[in-house]
């Protein structure tokens, strides 16, 4: 095992020299090259290993989006590079699992992935079946409407306009989240994707779209002044990863492991999700305790 | 079934968008269809090779991707409609090249004797295809083209996991998203109201099939 | 009515005048709907080089990883469909065999297993098979591959595993009813007389249905990418493609093309088998058409 581990840390050396080489140094995750876990502890495994498996999401720009080099490209995967790396495990010795918000919980249980770094909104509900480390970002919820619609400043002006409908993804905490400030159910739209809600906004099938700001801040910069944002963040959505349930020292160390990595994980930020206008680069949460 | 039993109301008023779905996409293809297999029996080269080079594309090509097209494709166009529109316009374009198929078979089915014998008594070509051919052919078409139209009702369930909204499908999906009921409950009344559709709509078939059906 | 040509006279001097007439002006209408789909897209830029380049360019830097992206894709949609149609005929064969060899009431829950299949639509069948095994916890895991093939492939044969008994029935009930007498008459038990004498003619009949079947399967594959299974076949990783090359006409033109190819070979090599096989004294109504394929879905108001 020790052969592997080195081996693995040695092309990570190699594959690290040869992207500078190529004058992309400041893309690199730092992989570390000494490890030292006590024994049976994910983090020792997974470290033996030199290799672990991710869920992320495969269609979310800015966060998690596969590439046509078949690798997820996004803020998400960055934060799960930093991670993987302080176990010395390289970015090439990562296995990409795409984890769409209706699975997560199911993927994590299953032992299928070794975390889950997916836009994940920290709640109850959900930490009932797994763990969250973190949180490593603070979304919020906001509604972004037509650029000609003035009848909606914020999400309490939803129930005085009940004929308006709202369009969010199935299985999300915002579509949850909306439901409090609708006049009735009818005005709830689901679809799988945001896309596609941002098709409805433009066709005028549905009058708001709401989710993370993120996100939509993402499609108002490539709407061409079509869209915009309206009202504040009306939530806090803290992003947790998610890992098995009750792995409090997988937990910790992801968190120490984000505290320490503060600069990797704004430069992280910078060249994924912080290129789309708009976005201010965050600050790193003060992470949850363990359970 | 408590899911079911206490949205009853939402089921109900999915169920009638789905059939109000299912109307006019049984509507728009019965007429495209046709208009398609005029052409592929008229004396004109070009229309039958515009008519059996549409058959062709669209019989082969998955009913998603005719449906990504209409969702992703035509709003590049400038083209922007609701998808409950997109979903009916393309489940038509879709359907119709089957339609198409089946009442060609229909005209196919008719003997050539039947043909020949009205022309023999000098029938020109269009009062023997509305006189003699076609009253037959729509009576043998009758079996091919309820199975097709069947098929189309469930087709209707791609268009609604697409995302037409407020249908059957979409119920299924608010319920067990947004409101967190388990999936098996849900999904079987979802699946009830399908059947309802299909099963009814095949009883029915069976009885048209037997009062114009041609004794030969 | 196979020839055409009984519904007209060969036309003489002044309806060929018509016909040419008729001709251009359906040409001019041809042209007239093509004129106004290159016009709109010419308009909208999408002809522009950078939105066609990675797919047509071998020069261009995508070109390679798009079509290693549909290679894979092709990859797993053919592997979700060769399970699906392999399963499909396993477990038709054996319904469609209960169904014929059991008592009136035997018969029964074969029939309402059938009815109830053939009635639900494919895309339902398949959510539900994997949420209630995902909620039932049925491990898929033990299986190879990933859990979402399990689930597209399971979906499948549940729905196309009723079309084969379904094209099984026809097939032994298409057969001379002298065929099983005989069987009997030299003292074969029923059992014999289904395996030895119906099903291998049967399964000749069969072929040219399942390859059409074949084409209906590999369709319905895409319905994953509708669903959101997070299984990544042909459609899906055209989808993959635009979403990053912004660019959802050029790719789902050329995965729409690669769909109608491949079917389209298919439905021919059904008819050619079709007419190869062809025992009986009587041919197919209309030789040349894919008049089988029209056939199969008739029978199980398949999805096409």
């Amino acid at each position: 095992m020790r052969f592997s581990k080195l081996g693995s840390a040695a092309a990570a050396l190699v594959l690290a020299g040869s992207l500078a080489a190529c004058g992309g140094g400041d893309d690199e995750v730092e992989v570390a090259t000494e490890t030292d876990f006590e024994a049976g502890t994910t983090m020792a495994e997974l470290s033996e290993a030199g290799t672990m498996t991710v869920g992320t999401k495969f269609d979310q720009p800015g966060f998690g989006l596969l590439g046509l080099d078949d690798v997820p490209e996004g803020f998400d995967v960055e934060v799960a590079k930093i991670i993987a790396g302080a176990m010395g495990i390289a970015e090439e010795d990562i296995e990409w699992v795409e984890a769409t918000s209706d699975i997560r919980e199911q993927v994590i249980e299953d032992g299928d992935v070794d975390m889950v770094v997916a836009t994940y909104t920290i709640n109850d509900e959900r930490k009932e079946r797994v763990t969250f480390a973190g949180p490593y970002y603070e979304a919020g919820q906001m509604l972004m409407v037509a650029e000609d619609n003035d009848s909606i400043s914020g999400p309490e002006d939803i129930a005085d306009n009940p004929d308006m409908k709202v369009c969010s993804v199935t299985g999300s905490t915002p579509s949850e989240n909306i439901r409090e400030y609708l006049a009735n159910e009818d005005q709830l739209v689901l679809f799988d994707i945001y896309d596609k809600c941002a098709d409805a906004l433009s066709n005028g099938q549905v009058d708001i779209v709401t989710t993370d700001n993120v996100i939509l801040l993402g499609f108002v910069s490539e709407s061409d002044g079509e869209f915009k944002l309206v009202g504040e963040q009306f939530t806090e959505e803290p992003y947790g990863i998610g890992i098995e349930k009750g792995d409090v020292e997988f937990c910790e160390f992801i968190n120490e492991t984000l505290q320490e990595n503060e600069e990797a994980y704004l430069a992280a930020w910078e060249r994924t999700a912080g290129e789309v206008e708009g976005t201010e680069a965050p600050e790193l949460p003060e992470p949850d305790e363990c359970v | 079934m408590e899911p079911v039993i206490d949205n009853l109301d939402l089921y109900w008023s999915g169920f009638l968008t789905s059939l109000e779905f299912i109307v006019y996409s049984l509507v728009g293809s019965m007429l495209l269809g046709t208009l398609i297999a005029a052409f592929r029996v008229s004396p004109i080269p070009a229309l039958r090779g515009f008519g059996s080079t549409y058959v062709t594309m669209i019989r082969n090509c998955p009913l998603t991707i005719v449906l990504f097209f209409m969702a992703f494709g035509l709003p590049e166009l400038g083209i922007n409609y609701s998808y409950f529109t997109f979903g009916i316009v393309g489940l038509v374009i879709y359907t119709s090249a089957f339609v198409c198929e089946a009442l060609r078979s229909g005209i196919n089915a008719v003997p050539a004797g039947q043909a020949e014998a009205a022309r023999a008594i000098g029938l020109t070509f269009s009062q023997s295809m509305r006189e003699i051919v076609l009253p037959q052919a729509f009576r043998s078409a009758v079996p091919p083209l309820g199975s097709v139209q069947i098929a189309m009702f469930k087709n209707s369930a791609v268009a609604g996991a697409f995302g037409i909204g407020g249908d059957l499908y979409s119920v299924g999906r608010t319920l067990t998203s947004a409101r967190g009921f388990e999936y098996i409950p849900v999904l079987t009344g979802v699946a009830i109201g399908y059947l309802v559709i299909t099963l009814s709509a095949g009883a029915a078939l069976a009885v048209i099939e037997r009062k114009v059906a041609i004794a030969r | 009515m196979s020839d055409q040509s009984v519904l007209y006279d060969v036309p003489g001097p002044r309806a060929v005048r018509r016909q040419r007439i008729g001709t251009v002006l359906a040409l001019l209408f041809i042209a007239g709907l093509v004129g106004i789909a290159v016009q709109r897209l010419a308009s909208r830029g999408q002809f522009d080089a950078e939105l066609w380049e990675p797919w047509i360019n071998p020069g261009s830097d995508d070109f390679a990883q798009v079509w290693e992206l549909v290679g894979k894709g092709a990859l797993a949609t053919g592997i979700a469909a060769a399970l699906a149609i392999t399963l499909s005929l396993l477990v038709g064969v054996l319904l469609g065999v209960t169904r014929m060899m059991s008592g009136r009431l035997g018969r029964i829950p074969v029939i309402v297993f059938i009815e109830l299949f053939r009635g639900l639509p494919v895309v339902i069948t398949i959510v539900f098979v994997w949420r209630a095994m995902v909620e039932l916890g049925i491990p898929v895991d033990v299986l190879p591959g990933e859990d979402a093939l399990w689930y597209l492939v399971i979906g499948l044969t549940l729905y196309n595993s009723v079309i084969v008994a379904e094209i099984l029935r026809a097939g032994v009930a298409s057969l001379p009813s002298g065929q099983g007498e005989a069987g009997r008459a030299v003292g074969m038990t029923e059992g014999q007389v289904m395996r030895s004498i119906l099903l291998p003619q049967a399964f000749r009949t069969m072929l040219p249905a399942l390859i059409s079947q074949l084409v209906v399967v590999l369709k319905d594959t895409s319905l994953a990418a509708v669903i959101g299974l997070g299984y990544l076949e042909l459609l899906r990783r055209g989808n993959q493609i635009s979403q990053v090359l912004d660019n959802p006409i050029q790719s789902l033109f050329v995965v729409g093309l690669l769909f109608i190819v491949i079917n389209y070979a298919l439905s021919r090599l059904a008819i050619h088998l079709e007419r190869r096989l062809s025992t009986s004294s009587y041919s197919s109504p209309e030789p040349g058409t894919a008049a089988i394929t029209l056939d199969a879905q008739s029978r199980g108001g398949g999805p096409g």
